[in-house]
């Protein structure tokens, strides 16, 4: 089982329709997965995808912000979702690069509870890039 | 200079209760201790030798009085009443408790100070000239663009988590006292026909690759530039290595796709990012110039510092190192020395940094720097008040006057507090200093860079020492070996190595055979010994370094 983290806390996962592969006749996915490795300007990016999840393999490993990023700059505006090791503490910064949501396993949630989630939560605030730019 | 604005204020207070709910979550077991080092490492807290360590960043190198006093005021509370200041303009606690470190944090906060990516995989602390807003050869002072990059830099969602540590260097002069082109990018603000931009330097650094910066971009207009380093960042998060984290550093990026390749992509992002700047950061850009508009310089007779000139050798001496040229004829940037001989280089006393910020109240406008050469400056000084300076500062036991010369030697913590270092730096720092005080021979032997470092890692800065010294460890017994003919400037140069490395007690006597053979191959006084080594090369030095060798092949 998996626990998916919003603003709103803890919640089930409600996406049940699977996962393409960026690389396999990707091209009418719904749902692609992608590993940290890919390079986000090959996302084949076709108007019936819903929903990106890119994996985190390790908390320390932060290239899945840059991807995040680069798909909401190419224009991405499905539902992006950050899965695997990633920590309370990354939350905000996962928020800010452009994922909606993060997707842990059972152990992480328990280990790091909703309230070390919703303590990020206010990821609006406090924040310097939105000062410098439009 | 620029003052914490109540967004400053109030991201740093959330920051360090942030930090302080961390240090709790890892004492309750929800973050494991890998899990928390990084996040540790972030908010600027090392695990050392002996204890943990707090470095606090000196943005810029820029401090006032309240918050060098505050920097005295942690060294009392919760340390051993001294600190190091670092080659980054940073200050390093040795004997913090982890426990103590929020409230640590907290009191930094009350003067705008923190510890925020003084460490960890993420941008750091942004250095710059430190002689910045006072130089004479300044097209314009770097610190506003070196704060606009701490707030853009300033947990930065998409670059907490790089492949390794990044580090931005700015000058705003063409004589760069800040090793930008050793720096993973380095500006260097220019003019060209009236338009104010930067060069753009990448893939600088040290470590145990050494490479010196390659120019990303010749020209880049001053209001491209947060679109322009985010661009590069974002290309080396995701292109740089994460197999090994020997070559994770940008350098080795840059090396192994070529400075074209990647001069392409960040372009080609660039003209992406630009759209989401709008001007927000140019408007944030001319507040922060205008809180770094110098201090309204005073004017009054010169005539006391020259009369001090004439009359006190002493004062003499100090005036003609410790001196540099302001952009006010009547007023002089002053380096304090924390090397005098036989200490250890950088570090200060709370008592001395009490002093310090005092000195600045009276003399210098309320303003310090901290330099990479682990000096504190004091930037704007009226001549008329250097001798009393002088007066001041030699009660404090601060008027080495050494600035430049041999005995001014950049020396990591080494083996003495590192838990890197695979051999002691300070003690050989120590022994050089006394040895060339003794000899009386250091004003005649004149501008001379001796950097050491305990480790590969080169926190010393060897590589571009005149003469580096890199301490190793040879089978369980330290190994100091010498490079030659290094340089940090604009110029920058990475040594040559000489040689087989030499015993700890070998070393402070090679290094004065050294010097003995630049006075014997110099054509004149005014030869500088980097001079002496561009015209006759290794060879000569060589064979005075291993006497030995050239009776065998004799």
């Amino acid at each position: 089982m998996t626990t998916i983290v919003t603003d709103a806390g803890f919640a089930a996962d409600d996406w049940n329709r699977g996962y393409a592969k960026p690389n396999a006749a990707a091209n009418d996915a719904l749902a692609l997965h992608l590993e940290p490795d890919t390079d986000p300007d090959q996302v084949p990016l076709s108007p019936g995808l819903e929903m990106i999840r890119v994996n985190f393999p390790s908390f320390s490993d932060g290239r899945g912000f840059s991807i995040a990023r680069q798909l909401r700059l190419r224009g991405f505006a499905g539902r992006l979702r950050a899965c695997g090791h990633v920590l309370a503490d990354q939350y905000a910064m996962a928020r800010r690069s452009g994922f909606d949501e993060v997707e842990i396993d059972d152990d992480l949630a328990a280990r790091q509870p909703e309230d070390q989630w919703l303590a990020r939560a206010n990821w609006r605030d406090h924040d310097y890039q939105s000062r410098l730019r439009g | 200079m620029y003052v914490y604005s109540e967004f400053d204020n109030a991201f740093l207070a959330e920051r360090n209760a942030q930090f302080r709910a961390q240090v709790e979550r890892r004492v309750s077991g929800a973050l494991t201790e890998d899990e928390f080092k990084p996040l540790r490492l972030m908010n600027g807290v090392y695990l050392q030798l002996h204890a943990y360590m707090l470095r606090v960043a000196i943005p810029y190198g820029t401090l006032n009085s309240a918050q060098m006093r505050k920097l005295a005021e942690l060294a009392d509370r919760w340390d051993k009443g001294y600190g190091h200041f670092t080659t980054r303009q940073n200050i390093q606690y040795n004997w913090p408790k982890l426990t103590d470190i929020p409230d640590m944090l907290d009191s930094l906060a009350e003067v705008g100070l923190h510890a925020i990516q003084t460490s960890g995989n993420t941008i750091r602390n942004v250095t710059a000239d430190h002689f910045a807003g006072a130089a004479a050869d300044e097209i314009a002072d770097p610190r506003p663009v070196a704060e606009l990059i701490r707030q853009w830099s300033t947990d930065h969602p998409e670059f907490q988590f790089l492949g390794r540590k990044f580090k931005i260097g700015v000058t705003g002069s063409a004589n760069d006292r800040a090793v930008i082109k050793a720096h993973d990018i380095g500006l260097r603000i220019l003019e060209r026909d009236g338009e104010t931009g930067f060069q753009v330097v990448i893939g600088g650094g040290l470590g145990r690759t050494p490479m010196i910066g390659k120019v990303l971009r010749d020209f880049l207009p001053r209001a491209d530039l947060l679109p322009y380093l985010e661009a590069a960042l974002s290309v080396y998060n995701l292109l740089g290595r994460r197999d090994n984290k020997y070559k994770a550093r940008i350098k080795i990026t840059v090396h192994e796709h070529g400075i074209d390749a990647i001069r392409d992509r960040v372009e080609t992002l660039f003209e992406r990012l630009r759209t989401t700047f709008v001007g927000l950061d140019q408007a944030r850009l001319d507040d922060i110039e205008a809180a770094f508009a110098p201090p309204a310089l005073r004017g009054a007779s010169v005539a006391a510092f020259e009369t001090a000139c004439k009359t006190d050798p002493v004062f003499r001496s100090w005036a003609d190192t410790n001196l540099a040229e302001h952009r006010d004829p009547d007023h002089a940037i002053v380096s304090i020395s924390l090397k005098a001989h036989g200490a250890t280089p950088g570090d200060a006393s709370s008592e001395q940094m009490r002093v310090m910020a005092d000195l600045a109240e009276r003399f210098g406008y309320n303003e310090l720097r901290i330099s990479h050469e682990q000096n504190v400056i004091l930037p704007h000084v009226h001549k008329s008040d250097l001798p009393a300076l002088h007066a001041a500062l030699k009660a404090a036991g601060l008027a080495t006057a050494n600035i430049g010369l041999i005995s001014d030697i950049i020396a990591c913590p080494g083996m003495d507090y590192c838990a890197l270092a695979t051999a002691r730096s300070i003690p050989i720092a120590q022994e050089i200093a006394t040895r060339f005080d003794e000899l009386k021979i250091e004003n005649d032997i004149g501008p001379l860079k001796i950097k050491i470092s305990g480790c590969i890692n080169a926190c010393g800065h060897h590589h571009v020492g005149h003469i580096g010294i890199l301490g190793l460890d040879r089978a369980g017994v330290e190994n100091y070996q010498i490079t030659l003919g290094g340089d940090a400037t604009q110029d920058a140069v990475i040594g040559e190595r000489a040689g087989p490395g030499f015993s700890a007690d070998e070393i402070v006597p090679a290094i004065e055979r050294l010097v003995q053979a630049y006075l014997d191959l110099r054509t004149e006084p005014a030869e500088t010994f980097l001079q002496t080594y561009r015209r006759t090369g290794l060879a000569p030095f060589k064979s005075a370094l291993y006497p030995e060798a050239r009776a065998h092949a004799a």
